[in-house]
C-alpha cells in the first residue's frame, strides 16, 4: 500500500494546520480539507458600538485589494436599514469606483498571477524576462484603474471619500476628462487582454455548479440587483441570511458556505458571466464570441478568460459614465439614523459580498455580519479538487501540488483578507 | 502633478493584523520627524501600486513586518541592490504579488529606484487585531533612529549641511 500526503500551507503562522490536504492511497483521494480563508469574525466584533458611518473605513481595512467592495456594500447595507436610495450621478460614481476596482484586482489575478501558471513560469517576475511588453500592458492597466479609485475614493489605499449617503466630496467633470482619453487606451488593451488570455491552453474540466450573481433588469451588476441562480434561485438581498447558511466541517476549523437544502454554490466572474450575459454591452458580448467563448462558460480554468472580458467591460461602462457625468449638485444625500437591520451585497471582483448590521436609534451598531466572496467559493474550490486531483493523480507530489494550485487560483481566492503570508510544503507518508 | 520627492518612505503592512502593523506604525514616526524632501506613504502591500508609488523615488526606504522564525522584535535590512529579497523570508507566495515579488519584477524590469533599503520587522502575532505584541514594539524606536541615519545619508549636502 503506498500512501502520500499532499499539503499547501497557507498559513505559516498556524502550525500544523493545512490549508490544503490530501492524502492519497494506492492512487485514490482518502481524505481531502481545505481552508483557505478566515472569516473577518474580528472586524463584525470590532463594529459592533461604532456608528453606522463608520461602517464603511473600518470594513474597506479588511482587504487591501478590494476596499471599495467593502464599502460599497457597507453604505449599500445602511442606506437600506435607513430607507435611503443613491440615484443620478452619485449612484454613476459608485459604479465608476467599482469600475476602478474591477480593473485593478482583475489585471492583477490575470497577468501577474493566474497567466504563469498556463505558461509555464513559476511567477510574473519570469514571465517578465521573457515577456517584458505584456508585463508592462498590464501594470499600465492596472494603473488605470487605481487612477479611477484614487480620484474618485480620495486615496488608491483604504480610500476615505465614501460615505454612507453618497460621498465627502465629488469630482468636477473637467477632474474626470483625463482619464477618459486614458480609459480608451485601457479599453484596446483590455481587448488585446480578452485575445491573449483566449490562447492559453485549458484543461478539460467542467462541473455542474450553481452559479450565484446580481442580477440587474438593465445592467451588468456592480451594486444593486436581485440574488439568481442558474438552478432556480430568485431573492432579494434581505432572504440571504434565508436561503444561506455557514456551516461547520468535521475534522476542520474550516466554515463552508452552502446554500440551504442544496450545497455548494459558486460566485465570481464566471457567475456574472453566466447569469448575465445578456447584460454586457455589444462590446464584451462581441470580443467574448470573437475567441470561441459561448453565452456560458462552466469551466474554471477560462475564468482568466472571463475576468479579461470584465475589465474590458469595466473600461467601456467607466468610459460611459465618464462621458455623461455632470456633477451633481450635493455630494450626499443627508441621513438621520434611526433603529432598523439593513442588508447590503454587491458584486466584489471575487464575487458577491454580504454585509447585514442592525442599528440603534442613534445610528449605533448593534451587531455586523459580513461574508466575503471567498468563504463563499471555499466548498465549490474543495469540490474542484475532489474532481480534478484524481485526472492528475500519477503525477509527482510537486508536479500535483502545481496543478491543485492552479485549480484554487482558478477562483482568485482572496488570501490577503485572511493573511498576506503563505507557505507551500509536500510531505510524504 | 505632484512634486518630485528625493527620499520615499513607504510603510506597510495591515493596521488590523496586530504586528503586520510595524511598517505603518513606524512611518507614521518618521512622517513627524521629516524634512520637506522626505515623502512617507502608507501602502498595504500590494506589489503593483507599490511599484507605482516608488518609480520616480531616488531613495526607497521601504519598512513591513516579516515572518522567518527569528526572535520577534529582530531587525532585519537588505540594500536591494546587493541581494535578491528572499520571497521565502518576506511571505512566499505564488498566489500573491506583495513587497518581495514587486521588487523582483522591477529589478526584472530595470525599473529599480537607485538607492533601495529595506527594513524587516520580525512580527510575533499576525492574528486580527490592533496594537503591535511588546516585542515588536521595543523594536520601533531602534528602527525610526536608522532610517533617520538613512535619510540623512541619502540627502543631497544642500539638505543636511546645517546638521
Amino acid at each position: 500500500m503506498k500512501s502520500r500526503t499532499i499539503k499547501v500551507d497557507y498559513l505559516a503562522r498556524v502550525e500544523g494546520e493545512g490549508a490544503l490536504y490530501v492524502k492519497i492511497r494506492d492512487n485514490t483521494v482518502v481524505d481531502i480539507k481545505f481552508k483557505i480563508f478566515e472569516p473577518p469574525r474580528f472586524f463584525e466584533a470590532f463594529l459592533r458600538g461604532r456608528t453606522f458611518n463608520e461602517a464603511p473605513d473600518i470594513t474597506a481595512r479588511i482587504c487591501g485589494i478590494c476596499p471599495i467592495a467593502y464599502q460599497m456594500s457597507a453604505v449599500h447595507a445602511m442606506e437600506n436599514a435607513l430607507g435611503v436610495q443613491i440615484d443620478g450621478q452619485l449612484r454613476a460614481l459608485r459604479r465608476l469606483i467599482y469600475c476602478g476596482e474591477w480593473i485593478e484586482s482583475h489585471v492583477l489575478h490575470v497577468y501577474m498571477l493566474h497567466a504563469p501558471d498556463f505558461l509555464g513560469y513559476p511567477d510574473a517576475i519570469q514571465l517578465a524576462k521573457d515577456y517584458p511588453d505584456i508585463v508592462q500592458r498590464a501594470l499600465q492597466l492596472k494603473k488605470i484603474g487605481n487612477e479611477i479609485v484614487a480620484l474618485i475614493g480620495g486615496r488608491e489605499i483604504h480610500p476615505i471619500n465614501i460615505r454612507v449617503g453618497g460621498f465627502y466630496k465629488v469630482p468636477a467633470k473637467q477632474e474626470l476628462s483625463p482619464l477618459a482619453e486614458r480609459l480608451k487606451w485601457a479599453r484596446d488593451a483590455a481587448l488585446e487582454t480578452v485575445r491573449w488570455t483566449a490562447t492559453l491552453n485549458f484543461p478539460d474540466f467542467e462541473q455542474d455548479y450553481e452559479f450565484v450573481a446580481l442580477r440587474h433588469p438593465e445592467e451588468y451588476p456592480f451594486n444593486e440587483g436581485r440574488l439568481v441562480s442558474n438552478k432556480g434561485l430568485d431573492i432579494s438581498v434581505h432572504d440571504y441570511d434565508n436561503r444561506f447558511t455557514e456551516e461547520h466541517v468535521q475534522h476542520s476549523n474550516a466554515l463552508h458556505s452552502v446554500l440551504k437544502g442544496r450545497s455548494s454554490y459558486f460566485v465570481g466572474p464566471l457567475a456574472r458571466y453566466n447569469l448575465n450575459f445578456d447584460r454586457l454591452p455589444p462590446l464584451a458580448r462581441e470580443a467574448a464570441h470573437s475567441v470561441g467563448l459561448s453565452d456560458v462558460c462552466r469551466n474554471p480554468f477560462q475564468s482568466i478568460i472571463i475576468r479579461s472580458v470584465e475589465v474590458l467591460y469595466a473600461c467601456d461602462e467607466a468610459l460611459r459614465i465618464i462621458e455623461q457625468y455632470e456633477k451633481p449638485d450635493k455630494p450626499a444625500v443627508e441621513i438621520q439614523p434611526h433603529a432598523a437591520v439593513g442588508y447590503g451585497c454587491t458584486e466584489a471582483p471575487r464575487g458577491i459580498l454580504y454585509h447585514r448590521y442592525r442599528i440603534d436609534d442613534n445610528g449605533v451598531i448593534l451587531d455586523a455580519k459580513i461574508v466575503p466572496p471567498t468563504s463563499q467559493n471555499q466548498k465549490t474550490i474543495e469540490n474542484d479538487l475532489r474532481q480534478f486531483i484524481p485526472q492528475h493523480i500519477k503525477l509527482p507530489n510537486d508536479q500535483l501540488t502545481l496543478q491543485c494550485e492552479q485549480a484554487i487560483r482558478n477562483y482568485d481566492p482572496c488570501i490577503s483578507c485572511a493573511t498576506h503570508f503563505l507557505k507551500l510544503t509536500i510531505d510524504r507518508v | 502633478m505632484q512634486n518630485k520627492h528625493l527620499i520615499l518612505i513607504i510603510g506597510v503592512g495591515n493596521a488590523y493584523r496586530g504586528d503586520d502593523g510595524v511598517g505603518l506604525r513606524i512611518a507614521q514616526d518618521i512622517k513627524k520627524k521629516s524634512p520637506d524632501h522626505v515623502n512617507v506613504i502608507e501602502q498595504s502591500g500590494e506589489g503593483i501600486s507599490l511599484m507605482d508609488s516608488w518609480k520616480d523615488a531616488d531613495a526607497v526606504i521601504l519598512i513591513d513586518a516579516v515572518h522567518s522564525g527569528r526572535k520577534p522584535g529582530t531587525i532585519h535590512r537588505f540594500d536591494v541592490h546587493t541581494q535578491t529579497i528572499p520571497a521565502k523570508f518576506f511571505h512566499y507566495s505564488t498566489h500573491a504579488f506583495g513587497v518581495a515579488e514587486a521588487i523582483e519584477l522591477a529589478r526584472a524590469l530595470k525599473q529599480l529606484p537607485q538607492n533601495f533599503i529595506v527594513y524587516g520587522i520580525e512580527g510575533k502575532c499576525f492574528e486580527a487585531g490592533v496594537g503591535l505584541s511588546q516585542e515588536v514594539e521595543k523594536s520601533v524606536q531602534e528602527v525610526v533612529k536608522r532610517i533617520q541615519q538613512d535619510i540623512h545619508d541619502y540627502s543631497p549636502r544642500k539638505y543636511t549641511e546645517h546638521h
